[in-house]
């Protein structure tokens, strides 16, 4: 467990299991036109990183997955998982 | 009294005047909310018109959502005051959690800019008081991520409680049950992809949203008479 110290944070978005996904099924279909066969299950997302002071990692964590659930995803269609490393500066 | 209406502008909303002038050709009074100032002015009703709040950065409405002006709108709405999204302001109703659900990219991931047909499947929400359901109306749509989603309970539930306001005839763009339109169970907020304010009169192409304009108006109409009373 770090300690006190800036943290370095991963975000990744996706769109829940069942909501369609126009974006991934259009790369998905595109993919043979270039030669490029045997891909399937395309999704696409979205991921940020940031950094975040925190006092260990426990609390980086919930204070980056306030962030991630209130507005980097929409829980209607989105979910998301958060990855915390760090402390750089420890 | 005119009713006055209040229309908000985000930065990157861009259908504020021709709402305010829509508005204001059928006899209300418009006037122009700032999303910094964290009031509706007294307004009797409230259009979240359309553009790009924010840019659309992040998601549409992510970001407007938080706006000091929404928080007064949410309270607004929590008290029974007429509340209509359009296009862009349907995205940013539904991120703020004033109506279900959410707008997804178009199926297909394609630009729709066209004419709608659009069936109104229920007269009892602020936008189509009036309105014979089953009246099919010819309204423009112009957006990317208008493609409506929502879960299976929210779905059933907006179907058994009436709260599908209109339906495409055409489904153009992937919504889920041909949604176009849907309202809040106080039915005093409603949703919308398609723009009345674009088919406002006949040099337009289509006056058939003037209909629509014309329940809202008189919603805010009788906000005030009630205010008065």
């Amino acid at each position: 467990m770090g300690g006190s110290g800036t943290y370095s944070v991963l975000v990744e978005v996706r769109l829940r299991p069942g909501i369609a996904d126009p974006q991934g099924a259009t790369i998905e279909r595109a993919l043979p036109a270039l030669g490029l066969d045997g891909v399937a299950g395309v999704r696409a997302g979205k991921s940020f990183r940031f950094e975040i002071a925190a006092d260990d990692e426990a609390s980086a964590l919930e204070r980056s997955t306030v962030v991630a659930d209130r507005v980097l995803a929409n829980p209607v269609i989105e979910e998301s998982t958060v990855t915390v490393t760090g402390p750089a500066d420890a | 009294m005119a009713p006055r209406i209040g229309v908000v502008v985000f930065p990157g909303t861009n259908c504020e005047h021709d709402a305010a002038v829509a508005v204001e050709r059928l006899g209300g009074r418009a006037e122009l909310l700032w999303h910094g100032d964290p009031t509706v002015g007294g307004v009797d009703a409230v259009v979240i018109p359309g553009g790009f709040a924010h840019g659309d950065y992040l998601r549409p409405g992510a970001i407007a959502r938080f706006s000091p002006v929404m928080e007064a709108v949410g309270e607004y709405a929590a008290a029974g005051g007429p509340v209509v999204g359009i296009c862009n302001g349907f995205q940013v109703l539904t991120e703020a959690g004033l109506l279900p659900g959410a707008l997804q990219k178009n199926q297909g991931l394609r630009f729709v800019c066209a004419a709608a047909g659009l069936r109104v499947e229920t007269d009892r929400s602020v936008l189509t008081a009036g309105v014979e359901p089953g009246t099919v109306l010819s309204v423009p749509i112009n957006h990317f991520e208008g493609n409506y989603t929502c879960d299976a309970d929210t779905l059933s539930a907006l179907r058994d409680e009436d709260r599908v306001v209109l339906r495409y005839v055409d489904n153009p763009n992937g919504s889920v049950d041909d949604i176009a339109g849907v309202c809040n169970e106080g039915r005093n907020v409603v949703g919308l992809m398609p723009h009345p304010e674009r088919a406002s009169d006949p040099l337009l192409g289509s006056a058939d949203g003037v209909v629509l304009l014309e329940a809202l108006l008189a919603s805010a109409a009788g906000t005030t008479a009630a205010r008065v009373a």
